[in-house]
């Protein structure tokens, strides 16, 4: 089946089954390997990318549902081979460790920050509830995206 | 400026937050091939046949391979010779790998793996450790079971325990707990016709790697060559578990003379890899009237699974903290790793001592109740100070923090004016405040001595840049970046331009396993024993430019400066590029000495302890059992934080580990079969269940240490579990004495008004 969509702002066309996973997709047939596999579940996050402006896990989203929409990966918010402010702010507040789970959870941070710039300590949570880090304990992450709020709205 | 003691930002973390960094799974190799396993549905079973005649003939299926088909032998090496990589005549434990099949896609792998067709007869299996323990029981290992057995014996406890004013008597049950590293395990092999494999993986010791695929493969070890890949997470789960993995890759690599991948699935990883060991503990503690411990009586018993792996090791670590941190002059502990037909247990962050500090510090919070002492007053009456000699015999220096830790929490938590006597606190919801003390003994200890090493190797290039590569390995917790700061210290290079070479097992001499919270001291001193040599050369040739002895010249960011003047880096690096200077080195260091005498059951066990105390807060609604964890204080003596940013994510980071296996994380079993082994039904923390986490650095020193440094990574995980228990009881006046203090257990507790055993 000929399905189109676009990816980090590109045209893609491919030829493949429906049922394949967004997440198979994405790594294999185009090479975009910050989406991790973590639980293949829906459990983990690590596999969050942002479709039409939302965070969707793309171990659950089949390919065939993406026809005509627009996604995003930790890839494409890389502008000129500057880090986006939102992965810049987690290095500076020490919220990479592993960073297995680094790429969901600044998508996930992307998606919250699109439709709330000035999330507080709730909002951040209840967005990154769904994203799973056994490293860091999570207030880094939090203070992550306070911080790339912050550089947002200055 | 001082680099070290710095919060400099992670040099590893720019590519890790765009993404770019490339894990095992993201390694493309032409040709290369997938490995999925055939495991054991049985906790034993006898192996009566494998068909593989299905499975060899699905499109895509490229080979199936048994223990029969092994060119080398049938075993992972570790403390015992014990562990087949591929089942033979009986698989031992629900998930046990029995065959391999290797496929041109994932999918073909799977589809093989499923049409393989195992006959098998179920046998009996020993699933309780304490039944396994009985003389009739029928055997997995020797005559008794029984894989190890420490003990640590110290005066006369008999008598002290008669003697004493109060005695605490409990029996303690702790939980299995699975690391869910978000990484899974993931190896990739690449046979080579010229007579060697190459090996890249997710891993914490790439020698324990190589050992085990020189063992299988029957090669050489200098022709098995181990690379680590980026790796997602550890905390223990990758020390021994990845030889394994990186086995099976290999024979399909081999056998099949292709590049061989084997991703584990999450519910595969939960299910076959090590855990930390389910432990029953029975303990009793005598007191005087002041609350001061007289001795300490206690028999640790560890389910360590079907094979021995690790658990020798890791129930030495708990023996020898057993007593707790405190003085105390008549001990008598016993402690057994007994087999039973379950997943192999090993290491986990904390290594024996989570489980025996849940029981001790429960303890020493019954007795102080009891005597009507306040629980830090009570384990401060206790503690060790420098100077003073542990249950062991160790004659402590001047690094002990644990004083300082207590009183730090403390304040920090304004214990004084807000902890309320046990028992008396009424309605629906109730807050507790809980302490513990911990210990943890840094690096490997005498048990280990023979692998307590690191090399390293550190080059430093004529624009400036350098690059270095340790034994030890980065999984996370920080090392690549801590080590980059002591070479820009040492050596005026800028940080931003120190690069990390991977482990390597070809280039850098076996430097052990990166576990036992050691790098940060072992390759930390390896790598200023490299930088020594290479900065010699730097002063020599500045003492040439500024005509002033090298005694006179001191390294700083960017330049070397002496009595009259300044070099440029630059300008250093010039001058021994024109005086042919040699600006690479390695670098070595072995631990200081330590000493266990097993006859005596008394010794020097470790080269120093990390020091640890731990406050939790906690709201529990007495209707339903639902605890509430509120706030957590940490402080932690870590000797010097190289990097106090990184030292505080530890602490967060274990402090949270710790909490999950408090409160909520257990491995179900039915008849022997893990019944939840997928992450929706394996709960671990989330980013709603953390509660706000209070790092405080203790910085006492370490005599041996790269500027004082300690090793700590471990620690933060050990004394949650027993602070949050003490909390619980401070709101509710039950004490629960089993793991994980689940709504359902506690509702029991605090509905059956009497205390859970």
């Amino acid at each position: 089946m000929r399905i189109e969509f676009e990816v980090n702002n590109r045209p893609v066309v491919l030829d493949t089954e429906p049922d394949r996973r967004l997440l198979d997709v994405l790594r294999d047939d185009l090479g975009l390997l910050s989406v991790k596999e973590g639980c293949s579940e829906g459990e983990c996050g690590a596999c969050t990318v942002i479709l039409n402006g939302r965070a969707v896990l793309s171990c659950l989203t089949m390919v065939g549902q993406v026809q005509g929409g627009r996604i995003l990966t930790s890839e494409g918010l890389v502008k000129d081979g500057e880090l986006h402010p939102i992965q810049k702010a987690f290095v500076e507040a020490g919220a990479v460790q592993c960073g297995f789970c680094t790429p969901g959870f600044v998508m996930s941070s992307y998606a919250l920050l699109q439709r709330n710039p000035n999330p507080d300590e709730d909002a951040i949570k209840q967005a990154l509830s769904g994203n799973i880090c056994r490293c860091t304990g999570y207030a880094q992450l939090i203070e992550a995206v306070q911080a790339a709020a912050k550089a947002n709205n200055e | 400026m001082a680099i070290v003691g710095t919060s400099v930002h992670r040099n590893d973390a720019w590519a890790k937050a765009r993404g770019a960094a490339k894990f095992t799974g993201d390694i493309r190799l032409p040709g290369m091939v997938e490995v999925a396993v055939v495991r054991s549905p049985h906790a034993r079973a006898r192996i009566l046949e494998i068909d593989t005649s299905r499975a060899s003939q699905i499109n895509g299926v490229l080979g199936v391979f048994t223990a029969r088909d092994i060119p080398g032998k049938n075993l992972v090496p570790l403390v015992f010779q014990d562990m087949p990589a591929l089942a033979m005549d009986e698989v031992r434990y629900h998930g046990e790998a029995v065959a391999l099949v290797v496929g041109d896609t994932r999918e073909a792998a799977w589809a093989g793996a499923r049409a393989v067709d195992v006959k098998y007869r179920v046998m009996d299996a020993i699933l309780d450790p304490i039944k396994a323990l009985d003389k009739d029981a029928d055997k997995l290992h020797g005559n008794d079971n029984v894989f190890r057995r420490w003990t640590v014996k110290k005066g006369n406890v008999d008598k002290a325990l008669q003697n004493a004013h109060l005695v605490v008597k409990g029996t303690y049950h702790t939980p299995y707990q699975e690391h869910l590293y978000l990484e899974p395990q993931s190896m990739v092999a690449w046979w080579s016709d010229e007579g060697y494999i190459e090996v890249h993986g997710s891993m914490q010791c790439p020698f324990y790697v190589r050992d085990a695929v020189a063992a299988v493969l029957g090669l050489d070890l200098s022709s098995v060559h181990v690379i680590q890949a980026t790796t997602g997470g550890g905390f223990g789960g990758k020390e021994d578990v990845p030889s394994t993995i990186a086995a099976h890759a290999a024979l399909a690599s081999f056998l099949t003379g292709r590049p061989a991948r084997l991703v584990l699935s999450r519910d595969e990883d939960i299910l076959v890899t090590s855990k930390r060991h389910p432990a029953v503990i029975e303990y009793e503690s005598g007191f005087d009237e002041q609350g001061r411990l007289l001795g300490v009586k206690a028999r640790y018993v560890m389910d360590a699974g079907a094979y021995a792996t690790l658990s020798p090791i890791v129930l030495w670590r708990g023996t020898m903290h057993a007593a707790g941190p405190y003085r105390v002059e008549h001990v008598d502990i016993e402690a057994l790793a007994v087999a039973t037909n379950k997943v192999p247990c090993g290491a986990y962050r904390g290594f024996g001592e989570p489980q025996i500090h849940f029981a001790f510090e429960s303890q020493m919070d019954i007795a102080a109740d009891k005597l009507g002492i306040d629980p830090i007053e009570m384990r401060l009456k206790n503690a060790l100070e420098p100077g003073d000699t542990t249950a062991t015999g160790q004659v402590l220096k001047k690094d002990v923090g644990l004083v300082q830790a207590l009183n730090a929490v403390r304040e920090a938590s304004s214990w004084d004016s807000r902890f309320e006597t046990p028992g008396r606190k009424q309605g629906t919801v109730r807050r507790g405040l809980g302490v513990s003390a911990v210990y943890y003994g840094v690096g490997l200890g005498a048990a280990g001595q023979a692998l307590d090493r690191a090399g390293a190797f550190v080059q430093v290039m004529y624009d400036g840049s350098a690059v270095f590569a340790v034994g030890t390995v980065e999984m996370g917790q920080g090392m690549v970046s801590q080590l980059s700061q002591v070479i820009a210290q040492e050596l005026g290079v800028s940080i931003e331009r120190v690069r990390a070479l991977p482990p390597d097992t070809n280039l850098l001499p076996d430097s052990g396993p990166t576990v036992a919270s050691r790098t940060t001291v072992m390759s930390g001193n390896a790598v200023l024993n490299a930088c020594a040599r290479i900065k010699q050369q730097l002063l020599e040739a500045t003492a040439g430019i500024l005509n002033e002895p090298v005694d006179a010249l001191t390294i700083e960011p960017g330049r070397v400066t002496g009595k009259n003047g300044a070099a440029t880096l630059d300008e250093v690096l010039h001058r021994c590029f024109l005086e042919r200077r040699d600006l690479a080195s390695t670098g070595w260091f072995k631990s200081p000495e330590t000493t266990w005498d097993e006859k005596k059951g008394q010794g020097s066990p470790y080269m120093t302890f990390a020091w640890a105390a731990n406050v939790v807060e906690v709201e529990v609604d007495t209707e339903t059992g639902v605890v509430t964890p509120i706030e957590i204080w940490a402080a932690h003596d870590v000797g010097k934080a190289i990097n106090p940013a990184q030292v505080r994510g530890q602490i967060i980071g274990g402090s949270l580990q710790g909490l999950g296996y408090g409160l909520m994380e257990e491995i179900i079993h039915k008849d022997g079969l893990m019944q939840n082994n997928r992450l929706s039904q394996y709960i671990v923390p989330t980013i709603g269940d953390a509660p706000k986490i209070n790092a405080i650095i203790i910085e006492t020193g370490f005599e041996h240490g790269p500027y004082g440094a300690k090793g700590f990574g471990e620690q933060p995980l050990i004394g949650i579990a027993p602070a949050l228990a003490n909390a619980v009881y401070n709101a509710t006046g039950k004490r629960v004495k089993t793991l994980p203090i689940t709504p359902e257990r506690l509702f029991a507790a605090l509905h059956d008004d009497k205390t859970v055993d």
